[in-house]
């Protein structure tokens, strides 16, 4: 059957999170078509790491262990996905726009001559007309990305070839436990038959990887509180609501100087500087402090009970009202309305 | 030790990165067409890498090679007035429409055209793509390996080089057999500036329709220095099979494309009623901003 796959990247000896995400968005995917959704791990060996995978959905979880697969390479990986691509023929193969992603999925697509979709924010099932060929085309994957520089939003289709490749970047889908109980097959790959000596010319010499840390840099969409938010508890509604969205939390100087979030999340001139997509302010007054972290994002939404709050000169959208009951009715009906 | 032959891969693009109040429509949108067209910044720094081992091992050579419509041939000039030796302009009608696929087997033939070669450098991506795909594309077109993401070369010798990569939370030193494809990061080292000799050296490199169209007759010039030809291939010039090419080879397909409106700060002013808020998340959603 045509399935939709997803190479899980290993990270510290667990999956990252950029493929949890893949296989919350596949799992959709695949009800949405009928079909399975599978995954494929390439590394050393990693005791229990099915139990991870499979709550989230997946249905067949291809394991290739060998002392030799970890940390990633180009042409060990890439020789291992081009092969079992070619024998599952999936319909659909999902990747992390990630150093390792970016660096693999166009080596595979050149081999199979198939399509590839880099950055992928939004991913949907659709038709398409081809209207020279007078063809109809059902149930494809719609890879949606933005393109020239941010400037324009392209959707990208793979009429003829298949699987339909594409990479997302880490934060833009949600991740989130499909079944706890749900069970799939375990299928061990011979690496033997999937890699070749020549795989392995090139080496890694020395190798410096820091500890994930917090790091909002990296987030697209970022709720973020200030002191207006008023306790410690209160930041656990944005927490929610970034959690909801995909999401990460920051706060002002004010917030962090009263204890309701730790340093590290603090945005403005002596926190990071931010340019998510989405910059939702909650009660944040916006001193220019705060404003030179956050103002280069592309869309700024401000919650303020204060009208006259120097936020709202900024931001696209203003929303007046309490922090309190705005924050519920945004997770509300985000939930009512997201597909 | 003698020289290295190095082949620089370089786009010209349009400048995407300061798109100003001139470059936009009235309706919001960007008008593609009034942005400048510059070098991409990824690739000047490939050029630079390049640059580096030349003055190191004299004799290395390098030749840039682009794909683009004739007007391409401006920074095959800009690479030779910092220092390249030669640069090769493919074009053809017939590579419209290409996408990365399409993209990297007409380079891909080009490159073969040119061996043999010790190093491909490229940019890690083009800012008007960004997808980074057509360098490792290539690299499995020619049956090479690749190093993404080079920070620094660190030492190079007739057998391999070893490269210093930067990744998204760290830094790996790998050491790659030659031939080899790498593309470099945007925190490798800018490329120095033009050179005020080289710039009269090269001021007349056309390509041999830039000189059909020229005013001045500069065909005798270049009879004297053959140096100053920028040699044009076109897909007959490279044998391809037109079948993938252009869009015919490009599995992939624009659907649609939407223009992303930049509104002047005017803030539209919400109630925390229930109908406004869900009428903000709906437009969020079908936007895209929120997913």
């Amino acid at each position: 059957m045509n399935n939709i796959i997803v190479y899980c990247e290993i990270e510290e000896g667990g999956i990252a999170d950029v493929s949890l995400e893949l296989l919350t968005k596949g799992r959709k995917l695949a009800d949405r078509l009928n079909c399975e959704l599978e995954a494929v791990v390439v590394s050393n060996e990693i005791k229990g790491i099915e139990k991870v995978v499979f709550p989230y959905g997946v249905d067949t979880l291809y394991l290739a262990f060998d002392e030799k697969l970890y940390p990633y390479q180009t042409l060990p990986h890439a020789s291992v996905l081009t092969k079992l691509f070619e024998e599952q023929k999936p319909q659909i193969a999902l990747l992390g726009a990630t150093s390792i992603g970016r660096d693999l999925a166009p080596r595979i697509a050149s081999a199979l001559k198939c399509g590839l979709t880099a950055d992928c924010t939004s991913l949907e099932i659709g038709d398409h007309r081809d209207k020279k060929q007078k063809k109809d085309y059902h149930d494809l994957l719609y890879q949606i990305r933005p393109a020239f520089g941010g400037n324009i939003i392209a959707t990208i289709i793979n009429p003829d070839t298949r699987p339909q490749m594409a990479t997302v970047r880490e934060g833009v889908m949600k991740k989130e436990i499909f079944d706890p109980k749900y069970k799939g097959k375990v299928k061990k790959l011979k690496t033997s038959e999937y890699v070749s000596k020549e795989d392995f010319v090139v080496k890694i010499l020395e190798r410096h990887i820091e500890k994930k840390k917090i790091d909002i840099k990296s987030a697209q969409i970022i709720v973020s509180g200030g002191y207006g938010m008023g306790s410690k508890e209160n930041f656990e509604m944005l927490f929610e609501l970034a959690d909801v969205l995909g999401g990460d939390v920051g706060g002002s100087r004010a917030a962090v100087d009263a204890g309701f979030i730790p340093h590290e999340r603090q945005v403005g001139q002596t926190g990071v500087t931010v340019r998510p997509h989405l910059y939702i302010a909650c009660g944040i007054s916006g001193a220019v402090q705060h404003r030179a972290g956050m103002e280069e994002s592309a869309m700024i939404i401000s919650i303020n009970k204060d009208p006259n709050a120097p936020i709202n000169s900024i931001a696209d959208y203003a929303i007046i009202g309490d922090v309190g009951e705005v924050i519920p009715k945004l997770i509300k009906f985000y939930k009512k309305n997201a597909k | 030790m003698k020289g290295f032959k190095i082949i620089v891969l370089a786009k010209q693009v349009p400048d995407t990165r300061n798109v100003g109040k001139d470059a936009m429509k009235a309706n919001g949108t960007v008008n593609r067409a009034a942005l400048p067209a510059v070098f991409n910044p990824e690739d000047l720094k490939a050029l630079e890498q390049a640059l580096r081992i030349k003055d190191q091992y004299p004799g290395t050579t390098i030749t840039l090679l682009t794909m683009g419509p004739g007007r391409a041939a401006e920074i095959i000039r800009e690479g030779l007035y910092r220092g390249a030796d030669g640069g090769i302009l493919i074009t053809d009608r017939k590579f419209a429409g290409s996408d990365t696929l399409a993209t990297s087997y007409a380079i891909s033939l080009a490159i073969k055209k040119m061996a043999p070669y010790d190093m491909i450098l490229a940019g890690r991506q083009a800012i008007d793509g960004d997808t980074a795909q057509v360098g490792p594309q290539a690299a499995e077109k020619l049956g090479i390996p690749q190093v993404t993401y080079c920070e620094e070369i660190v030492s190079i010798n007739h057998k391999k080089v070893t490269v210093k990569r930067r990744l998204e939370r760290g830094v790996e030193t790998m050491e790659a057999p030659l031939p080899v494809l790498i593309t470099v990061h945007g925190s490798a080292p800018e490329c120095r500036s033009r050179n005020a000799k080289l710039l009269m050296k090269y001021k007349h490199a056309q390509t041999i329709t830039e000189m059909q169209e020229a005013t001045d007759d500069y065909i005798e010039l270049h009879d004297s220095r053959p140096y100053l030809d920028i040699p044009e291939w076109t897909v007959a010039d490279l044998n391809a099979d037109e079948k993938w090419l252009g869009l015919s080879g490009s599995p992939t397909k624009v659907k649609k494309v939407t223009n992303v409106v930049f509104k002047a700060k005017e803030s539209k002013v919400l109630t925390d009623s229930d109908e406004d808020i869900e009428r903000l998340i709906i437009e969020l959603l079908e936007n895209h901003t929120i997913g």
